[in-house]
């Protein structure tokens, strides 16, 4: 019992304090980087003196293009909700329809794989011809770039439903409708979650292109704008921001996803 | 007239031929156990009653009428249980009687529901999910599911197979007091010789794969219920076990030896053909 806990313990402490250690060892080459062979790299220092005014009063808002870093996040946030939201309404049926159907899986499937890799920077510029507006080609291009992992893992749920699950339908004359929406979907939901969560990380890898490109607020507008002006401090503070939104999106995905797993 | 019958009925699934000329008939009230080997088509058997297969050949009739496809009048509890994880052991149920019985309230829906748990024992365990109950339980929520429904034919695949020797034996009695409760026909697959003499009242032999065909069925005749302990010193008992188990061996003892033949005419025929000097 004792050793149970301590070894617990023990565990414990080396999940917090390892990734600590880790940390320093970065900002420490970093520091040395910066102050040796990359001399234009913003030391860890220089980058904080920078960056505490955005950091310190992250809500803040004192101009258009000098705002808060949460704000920024928060602007980024909706537009990836946008598209995000796009992207699973009509990644999901298209996955069922996919997976259920060996028709429409040998009609459409090579037209998915052909479009999936296609780059947001590619995508962008059709947005534009479609919507002549930034905003709208924005939640395009997220849209058209995350819904794949949606699509395809959906198809797989659906594929993986297991014959018996189905058989119990077929003995009780359950609808197409019915077996769809009581056995299909549930059985289907980890898949079609762990979709929904490597989506959900695309969608923000595609924020920051599509800000860029369309000048937008927000994290990657602000970016591509402290690049523009020089401020190369900001630019870490951006990737730093980026990499701890993500970070946090996808445990936040993971937590749920573990739930529905267990359930 | 028989309620559930099959007709010189043949099944392949490629080029492996697993049931050939089976044919059967069953009267209302009775419950017949089919014997076999694992491996010998008796799942196959139960998917074509169920009619969730189609025979290559032959006739399945249900009261008379070839059976089209599966339905709750021919209830089915599948040999891995079959429950849907993500629904409570009342769910479960509840799914199929909500289906079944639409008509009724939802009050009585769940009544009924709630008496087939009682039935077999789970009330006390009605909001676990499988997951959360022993092999054992899961097969009495899949028996409260299909017994539920109110099927006028039940169908059971190996039932039992899965659980310990234990749990095993106070299932056999549970439906073997379901089955004198409620009187209705139950067609039960089951590769336990003595599980079968213990709850039919015919005995069905389902002789070794490939190409399974059933043997001549065996009465039992042993007064209900049936004394596990005490039928062991029966003679009547003991003479239906060695017949049975008799055929069973020596159909596969055909087989192997028919197997071992094919064999052999298939390496001659391809040995090379040595021209004469």
């Amino acid at each position: 019992m004792n050793s149970f806990t301590r070894e617990k313990l023990e565990k414990r402490i080396g999940l917090l304090v390892l990734p600590l250690i880790g940390g320093a060892i970065v900002v420490a080459l970093w520091a040395v980087a910066s102050s040796t062979v990359a001399t234009s790299l913003p030391s860890p220092s220089r980058t904080w003196e920078a960056s505490r005014l955005y950091v310190m009063e992250p809500f803040e808002k004192r101009g258009e293009l000098d705002q808060g870093i949460l704000r920024f996040t928060w602007y980024s946030l909706t537009r990836v909700a946008k598209g995000y939201v796009i992207a699973i309404l009509l990644g999901t049926p298209l996955g069922f329809l996919l997976g259920m159907s060996n028709f429409f899986r040998a009609s459409f499937d090579p037209i998915v794989q052909i479009l999936r890799p296609v780059s947001p920077l590619a995508w962008l510029p059709l947005g534009f011809v479609l919507f002549h507006k930034p905003e709208p080609a924005g939640t395009f291009t997220i849209a058209m770039c995350s819904m794949w992992p949606t699509v395809l893992n959906t198809a797989l749920g659906v594929r993986s439903v297991p014959q018996d699950y189905l058989n119990v339908a077929k003995v009780l004359k359950l609808s197409k409708l019915k077996t769809l929406v009581k056995v299909m979907v549930p059985a289907a939901m980890p898949y079609m979650f762990t979709g929904f969560r490597l989506s959900l990380g695309i969608a923000w890898l595609v924020i920051v292109a599509a800000e860029m490109l369309t000048g937008a607020p927000g994290v990657g507008g602000f970016l591509w704008q402290e690049y523009n002006s020089l401020i190369y401090e900001h630019i870490i503070l951006c990737i730093l921001t980026i990499g701890i939104v993500g970070f946090v999106l996808d445990r936040m995905m993971g937590l749920v996803e573990k739930r529905l797993r267990t359930g | 007239m028989a309620i559930l019958e099959l007709e010189q009925v043949h099944k392949s699934f490629g080029t492996t031929h697993v049931l050939s000329d089976v044919s059967l008939s069953v009267e209302p009230g009775e419950l017949v156990a089919i014997v076999g080997f694992s491996g010998a088509g008796k799942s196959t058997l139960m998917a074509l009653l169920s009619g969730l297969s189609k025979p290559d050949q032959g006739r399945v009739l249900f009261k008379g009428k070839p059976v089209e496809g599966p339905s709750p009048e021919r209830g089915v509890v599948f040999q891995n249980y079959s429950l849907l994880p993500w629904l409570s052991a009342f769910e479960n149920v509840e799914l199929a009687v909500r289906e079944v019985f639409s008509k009724d309230s939802r009050n009585a829906q769940r009544e009924r529901v709630a008496r087939y748990l009682e039935m077999v024992g789970l009330t006390y365990a009605k909001e676990r999910r499988p997951a959360e109950l022993s092999g054992g339980m899961r097969q009495r929520v899949a028996l409260a599911r299909a017994l539920a429904i109110e099927p006028e034919v039940l169908l059971m695949d190996e039932p039992l197979s899965a659980l310990d020797a234990l749990t095993r034996a106070t299932l056999q009695d549970e439906i073997e007091r379901i089955a004198r409760v409620s009187g209705k026909t139950i067609l039960l697959v089951t590769n336990d010789v003595d599980e079968a003499i213990l709850l039919a009242d015919r005995i069905v032999p389902l002789s070794a794969g490939p190409e399974a065909t059933l043997g001549a069925p065996t009465p039992v005749e042993i007064a209900r219920p049936r004394d596990r302990r005490a039928m062991n010193h029966d003679p009547h008992f003991r003479k239906i076990r060695a017949s049975i188990t008799d055929y069973l061996l020596e159909t596969q003892r055909v087989r192997r030896a028919r197997s071992a033949a094919n064999r052999r005419v298939a390496a001659e025929s391809a040995l090379p053909v040595e021209s004469p000097a």
